[in-house]
């Protein structure tokens, strides 16, 4: 890591781009302005907001989802939907025990935490929208959903494009979109049940076959007892 | 059977024809307005002009479309779920098959999140060959669309001048990378190696070869009075509408939005140093999107020659720990890939690999314009219309 850290404070010097002295704290100038235009429009509906990469992350109440939606399309002049998605921000479950060998999942830490301005509880909606008409004018929105009421205003009457995003939501998180026309499965088949991007539904590929940097490791020639093990394993497995 | 079990001509058994069962046919002569009912037409999943399996399942009232439904995700892989079970680098491999026709430029808004979470720039050459590269691919996407779109209205040249072109530009991309479709060759931090011998040489002329089959398209597909009627005025997308659906890339600056993440969003790869121009087109319909992807392949020729002449020598890679650890952070990454506006927002918690990816992808978006767009259009115009849009299945279902 310390390698790292001495590339950043270089590298500034070599080529003065636009990138901020502390990514972790600073805005873009574009996004400082977008932000102080939120804050007076949106007043205390936005719980907290923080800098992510010189953008800004506002997480709005829930009842402001669809408010704030509005309010960057009609006065920021975001006139263009990038995404909506889900975050399930429970700690990944560990697939294999400790010292198993198995490295298949990079190893997530245990305890729950939270990204870039935080978040109340297990799920959270998060969307980028943009402006096609000023330079690097984006706004990324957050929005906490309780774990025992998923629900969210629809913005598909605002961003028609908000239609997809929100049934993908729907389908992968279980979000339900209010006022959303049409909810139905996007990728998956209708009769597919669960929700594939939750932290608890397994990786099921994962399931049904092992890792194969586990199973498929042969004996070197002339080990121990293993090699004649692994060869009548072999040649039963072959007469049955 | 041989010939000898069929009836000799002259002793053909008697049809008794009921008059009647035809009677029809002389009513439908009479009846101007005929109740024709709505009919359910399914085009797809496999279909030439949808690039993979795009199922649509289209209502019918005569020849005009009443509503049509995109049926996706028979091609979804999962990316998303299984970027959270890999590392950083194994990942690269996976998103070189969202967007098949340019795998390079998938990887460098990746590569780009997470070098901004670990705080590593990578040098100015490696810039310089990632950007080549990604415009090699951004080349090699649209001439395959310049021939195939003459394809859609039933000209079958432009579609061997198109892959012609395209097997230059992958034969170059191949030299470098080893692969032609999947070159998995950005690393964290920078590039794997450096151009091979007389590959620089090599790239001029075929950029040459580009930029004169670029006016080979402009004449025998642009100036064609048939392709011109099958795509003028057809299949228009309107500025707002479009921009609220998300529709992104060449697709939206048809429709005269002066767009291009190269040059409007956060600074990345090399673009600020180079002189070009964002094209435009005032109609936005299928000619428009036609016409400003063939400028577009021109551009981006004549970038690949500047950044031939001016690129600088130098190290390829910046320091980078042997083990990838990226630090807790979150960052959205977006840059202009040939379909439009491809995105990865990186949610990290310090491991080797991500907490969570949000691949956003270009054709996604612009394909769930197509109900809005199909509507009253004719049952011909669906496939150039689908042609004009340009998308790639990988890219829809990821």
């Amino acid at each position: 890591m310390a390698d790292a850290v001495e590339t950043t404070a270089e590298t500034p010097a070599e080529i003065p781009a636009e990138v901020p002295a502390d990514p972790k704290t600073e805005l873009r100038e574009q996004a400082a302005d977008a932000l102080a235009r939120l804050q007076a429009e949106l007043g205390d509906a936005i719980v907290e907001h923080a800098a992510a990469y010189g953008d800004v992350v506002v997480r709005v109440r829930r009842d402001a989802w669809r408010r704030a939606a509005q309010v960057c399309k009609d006065t920021l002049g975001c006139d263009y939907l990038s995404f909506i998605a889900g975050i399930d921000w429970m700690p990944t479950p560990a697939v294999a025990e400790e010292g198993s060998g198995d490295t298949s999942t990079p190893a997530q830490p245990k305890e729950q935490t939270y990204g870039v301005a935080g978040s109340d509880g297990r799920y959270q909606l998060f969307a980028v929208v943009m402006s096609t008409r000023r330079k690097s004018w984006r706004v990324i929105l957050k929005t906490d959903l309780p774990d025992d009421d998923l629900h969210a205003d629809s913005w598909v009457s605002i961003y028609a494009g908000a239609d997809w995003h929100e049934r993908e939501a729907w389908e992968m998180y279980g979000f339900v979109f209010d006022g959303h026309p049409s909810l139905r499965h996007l990728y998956l088949p209708s009769e597919f049940e669960g929700h594939p991007l939750r932290k608890d539904y397994p990786l099921l590929a994962r399931e049904v076959k092992p890792w194969p940097g586990l199973v498929d490791v042969e004996p070197m020639p002339g080990e121990a007892a293993d090699a004649d093990d692994a060869a009548a394993a072999v040649d039963g497995g072959e007469s049955a | 059977m041989t010939t000898t079990d069929l009836p000799a001509p002259g002793e053909l058994p008697e049809i008794a024809v009921d008059p009647a069962a035809f009677r029809h046919l002389a009513d439908a002569q009479v009846a101007v307005e005929l109740d024709t009912g709505d009919m359910v037409l399914n085009i797809g999943p496999q279909h030439p002009a949808t690039h993979g399996t795009l199922r649509l399942v289209v209502r019918l009232d005569g020849e005009r479309v009443v509503s049509a439904d995109p049926v996706i995700g028979y091609m979804h892989r999962g990316y998303e779920k299984l970027t959270e079970f890999r590392t950083y680098p194994q990942i690269t491999t996976l998103i070189n098959r969202i967007d098949w026709l340019s795998s390079f430029a998938n990887e460098v808004p990746f590569i780009a999140a997470a070098e901004h979470l670990m705080g590593i720039e990578a040098p100015v050459r490696a810039q310089y060959l990632r950007t080549i590269l990604t415009e090699l691919s951004r080349i090699a996407t649209f001439v395959l669309f310049l021939g195939e779109m003459g394809l859609q209205v039933g000209a079958i040249t432009p579609a061997f001048y198109g892959f012609r072109d395209r097997e230059y530009v992958l034969n170059l991309i191949e030299a470098v990378t080893g692969g032609r479709f999947h070159p998995n060759f950005n690393r964290i931090g920078g590039i794997k190696d450096d151009l091979p011998w007389g590959w620089i040489s090599e790239c001029k002329s075929v950029m040459q070869k580009v930029l004169a089959s670029c006016d080979e398209f402009d004449d025998l597909v642009v100036g064609n009075p048939i392709f011109q009627k099958r795509t003028r005025s057809i299949g228009i997308i309107p500025q707002e509408l479009g921009a609220a659906y998300g529709v992104s890339g060449s697709n939206l600056r048809a429709s005269g939005v002066d767009w291009d993440l190269r040059r409007d969003g956060p600074d990345y790869l090399v673009y600020k140093d180079l002189d070009w121009k964002v094209w435009t087109h005032p109609d936005g319909d299928s000619f428009s999107r036609y016409w400003v992807r063939l400028q577009e392949t021109r551009e981006s020729a004549r970038m690949v020659l500047q950044m031939l002449e001016q690129m600088p020598s130098g190290p390829l890679m910046a320091k980078v720990p042997r083990i990838i650890k990226v630090p807790e952070g979150e960052v959205f990454v977006n840059t202009e890939n040939p379909l439009g506006e491809m995105g990865y927002y990186v949610i990290s918690k310090g491991a080797t690999g991500p907490f969570r990816t949000k691949i956003r992808s270009a054709s996604f978006s612009n394909v769930s314009l197509l109900p809005w767009l199909l509507r009253g259009v004719y049952v011909p115009d669906i496939v150039t219309i689908l042609a004009s849009l340009y998308f790639i299945l990988g890219d829809i279902d990821r």
